[in-house]
């Protein structure tokens, strides 16, 4: 177990050092020159080329790099491109409405999905069978800003249960922070819920069917004990799955904190791209890509627990 | 059923959900190729006075809120939409399946890096270096939209990589290597056929998906050179509450589009697995039903299993079709036959553990005595674990992987039988000694995956034996086991029949194992019983040509011959 441990440790760094250096080199390949994005395309070429020099952009880039990752590494993000605020502490602000958002997200999509996912696997072709499939097909790939729409349009604005926009600390109110999250949570987990229980109904369903269930019931076992034990057999691939799902709902969740005008990292990230600010782009990758080795690690050791083989591998 | 012959296209054409959903693909597709003929107006075009105008006969979507026609806009976005959709799905196409290919026919080092890399871009939020690509503004859109491709590659190389991995078994491709095709070639052609479907069904969800994120990005301001759907939408968006029209149109072509893809993959999916599982071979089905057949040798009071009239169908027809067979107290009985003579149906359905998709019906099943026939369900798994004993055929698929032995063995003495958990275990460890297991304390502790074939059969009879059944049911105990191993399994099962007194029904499709064990023998072919005896007058003088051809069949060095020699001779 100890062996498996640490190696899905040092494959979660290697992957969190690839992905932050390939970020770097990549957005400073795609981004060239950032004056014109922040000082406006009105700027005197002498007006650019003092910010150049302020921002050490005339430097290497080899150089400009191990400057940036250097203190990266202590977690200082340097300050940013356009307003020169220390980006650690912005993004820091800016966490725990992402993470309210999508970790509430992905906990509707676990306990939903495992309930929906089991009730149709146990009975496949059934309504609640046939229904499961209908709704992961359209909600698969329906994107998540439009179902905010949908979402704000009935509940918000013709029902008035929700806020449609903005976000409440639940320093100032506990009952205003689940209103203000509840919608673009939703949002977030709707497709989510349905992929999980897709792949949870698929992976009962196929572990139903293997010979150790017929053995287990062959010794007179019960139903409720038989299903059990093919839950664990099944939950990897949904772990997996959920994994997945997380990374995915990092994404999304840039869009629907957009619609629904939450101060977390995903409007930072969009405004920061816009002007190609990159070092807050650079932070935002870093921290989000720590969240999903985070998390991918967690399931790791869920899956390593669960799963008996791939401790030993 | 469908007729066989139907091909792909016939079936996929058949369902109205597919065909309705590749209608309104090509409707799109032509509106989107003809969008300069078909559009009242140019789509950049300002009318101040149209701003946020409600539908009208000029405009029959009415104007955004810049002045512009909204349904030219409408019809010039969905060029951008379909465009960006081709566009990230062939790059995906073309980073996913070449290296899936590969990485599953390679294997080795090649499929280790290959997965690597496809694991790590499935860890990295597509949208957070979306952003990054499109920092500063002069990103183009086909650069965006490849990008998106590259996060749909590690779809494509799973698919690819699965189905090489399962195709290179095949032995067509084995021929194709002996013929001295090389490697290149054999990937080209032979792989890149055999991941063709799945690559197609693949493409309907990352168009989907790809639509989804594009219209996203738009959303967000992002490559919004060209009238786009999601532009549309923001703009919308923007005037939600006094103008919500401008929202529902781009909103409803998005969502239309995007299911009428994903229906599109789903119908096709299912089409092709319902093909890939129709041209599947289903042996030993017959139609027409037919006498019952067998005979009861022993009396009532005497029988541990009475069977009369057993019949076994599925959807297409009847596998197992009147059979009638019993078994005395303390006797071995076998049932022989090839695969797909029904003597697992036959005994699946002694207890109860059909596939739900399977229908009985009998004139009588006795089960220590017992009619079992009439009872409710419950009552019938009562006696599971109980009353009878069950030995599967295949050891290592028939312990549970994810729990220990010991969790295994005590399990159903504890929930079944009510013995507390260290007497359970007691017993648990007392079986596997008995079975011949000489480290009991490891091997309670182990998983499934961490001991031998032979080891897990005996461990799947403790599991049976220990509940003390009054029947065993053995079906092909010693199939999956090598040689060596089979003698020693056989002769276990003998010693723990005289034992405990059990009445031992052994199927098998070897006659060694029937000369060495068996008191009498049922052969069945077909779903029918063609003769059933004594062993000794069975070998000696087959009454059907079908059993002689088994016994001449039996393999040399199976454990029984000697004795199946030797009961020839005599």
């Amino acid at each position: 177990m100890l062996t498996f441990i640490v190696r899905r440790l040092v494959s979660g760094i290697v992957l969190l050092l690839v992905v932050t250096c390939g970020s770097f080199f990549l957005a400073h390949l795609a981004i060239g020159d950032p004056t014109p994005g922040l000082l406006g395309n009105s700027a005197k070429p002498a007006q650019r080329q003092a910010l150049r020099e302020k921002l050490g952009l005339d430097r290497p880039l080899l150089v400009q790099f191990w400057d940036w990752f250097s203190h990266a590494v202590r977690g200082d993000f340097g300050t940013s491109w356009r307003n020169f605020q220390p980006i650690s502490e912005q993004i820091g602000l800016r966490v725990p409405v992402t993470l309210s958002v999508v970790l509430t997200a992905t906990l509707l999509a676990a306990l939903l999905g495992l309930v929906i996912g089991v009730a149709s696997g146990r009975r496949p072709g059934g309504i609640l069978d046939r229904c499961l499939k209908f709704a992961s097909v359209v909600l698969f790939a329906l994107p998540g800003f439009w179902v905010s729409l949908v979402l704000i349009m009935w509940f918000a604005i013709q029902l008035r249960w929700f806020p449609a926009v903005g976000y409440v600390s639940p320093d100032e109110s506990v009952l205003g922070w689940l209103r203000s999250i509840t919608l673009p949570s939703i949002a977030l987990a709707l497709s989510a819920i349905v992929m999980v229980a897709e792949q949870l109904r698929n992976g009962f369903f196929e572990v139903a069917n293997q010979d150790f269930v017929r053995t287990l019931r062959a010794r007179g076992l019960s139903t409720r004990r038989i299903t059990v034990h093919v839950l664990r057999n099944a939950s990897p691939a949904a772990l997996t799955v959920l994994a997945l799902t997380f990374v995915g709902l990092l994404g999304g969740a840039i869009v629907v904190e957009l619609v629904f005008n939450l101060p977390g990292i995903g409007t930072l990230t969009q405004s920061a791209s816009q002007i190609g600010d990159i070092p807050i782009l650079l932070g935002l990758t870093v921290v989000t890509i720590v969240f999903v080795v985070i998390v991918n690690f967690l399931l790791d050791l869920v899956l390593g627990w669960v799963n008996p083989k791939v401790r030993d591998q | 059923m469908t007729a066989p012959n139907r091909g792909p296209l016939a079936r996929f054409l058949r369902k109205p959900l597919g065909l309705g959903a590749l209608i309104v693909l090509l409707a799109v597709l032509l509106l989107a190729v003809f969008a300069p003929l078909l559009s009242p107006y140019d789509p950049g075009f300002v009318d101040y006075t149209i701003t946020h105008a409600p539908p009208s006969a000029a405009h029959p979507l009415g104007g955004d809120s810049a002045g512009r026609d909204i349904l030219s806009r409408l019809l010039y976005g969905a060029g951008s939409t379909l465009y960006g959709a081709v566009a990230a799905c062939l790059t995906g196409v073309l980073l996913g399946v070449p290296s899936g290919v590969a990485a599953g026919y390679l294997g080795g080092r090649t499929d280790r890096i290959c997965s690597w890399i496809s694991d790590g871009l499935q860890s990295v939020p597509g949208m957070v270096v979306l952003l990054i690509v499109a920092a500063g503004t002069g990103v183009n859109f086909t650069v965006i939209m490849v990008t998106v491709g590259v996060f749909t590659a590690p779809g494509y190389y799973r698919i690819a990589r699965a189905r090489a991995q399962a195709v290179r078994g095949e032995p067509y491709i084995d021929a194709a290597i002996v013929a001295g095709i090389g490697t290149p070639r054999i990937l080209g052609t032979h792989l890149l056929r055999a991941v063709r479907a799945p690559v197609i069904i693949q493409s309907a969800l990352a168009a989907g998906l790809s639509m989804a994120m594009q219209a996203g990005l738009q959303f967000i301001g992002i490559g919004t050179t060209e009238p786009s759907w999601g532009e549309m939408m923001n703009d919308g968006f923007r005037t939600m509450l006094s103008y919500p029209l401008i929202l529902l149109w781009p909103s409803l072509a998005l969502g239309i589009t995007i299911a009428a893809v994903a229906f599109l993959g789903s119908t096709l999916a299912d089409v092709v697995n319902a093909y890939t599982r129709e041209g599947e071979p289903r042996s030993g089905t017959v139609t027409v039903p037919r006498e019952p057949s067998g005979t009861l040798r022993h009396a009532e009071q005497d029988c541990a299993l009475r069977v009369r009239n057993l019949r076994v169908g599925y959807p297409d027809g009847w596998v197992v079709d009147g059979v009638t067979l019993d078994a005395a107290r303390g006797e071995v009985l076998g049932i022989v036959g090839e695969s797909g003579s029904g003597k697992s149906q036959t005994v699946f359905s002694v207890l109860d553990l059909l596939p739900t998709a399977a229908r009985t019906s009998a004139d009588s099943i006795r089960i220590g005595g017992r009619e079992v026939l009439g009872l409710a369900s419950g009552a019938r798994q009562a006696l599971l674990g109980t009353e009878i004993g069950y030995v599967p055929q295949e050891p290592m698929t028939n312990l549970d992987p994810c729990y220990t032995i010991g969790y295994q063995l005590t399990e159903p003495l504890r929930a079944v039988h009510g013995l507390p958990k260290a007497e359970a275990r007691q017993r648990a460890r007392a079986m596997l000694g008995r079975v011949g297991i000489p480290d009991p304390d490891r091997v309670l502790a182990a998983y499934p995956h961490q001991i031998s074939g032979g080891m897990a059969q005996r461990v799947l009879i403790a599991g049976a034996v220990a509940a003390t059944p009054g029947l065993l049911i053995a079906d092909e105990p010693t199939t999956a086991l090598d040689v060596t191993v089979q003698a020693e399994v056989l002769e276990l099962l003998r010693e723990l029949r005289a034992e405990y007194g059990m009445t031992l029904v052994i199927v098998t499709h070897d006659f060694g194992v029937v000369a060495d064990i068996c008191d009498r023998v049922v052969v069945m072919k077909d779903g029918a019983i063609v003769e059933c005896g004594d062993v000794r007058d069975t070998f000696r003088s087959p009454a059907d040509p079908y059993t002689a051809r088994l016994i001449a069949a039996s393999l040399d060095d199976t454990p029984g011959r000697a004795e199946l020699d030797a009961a020839v001779r005599s």
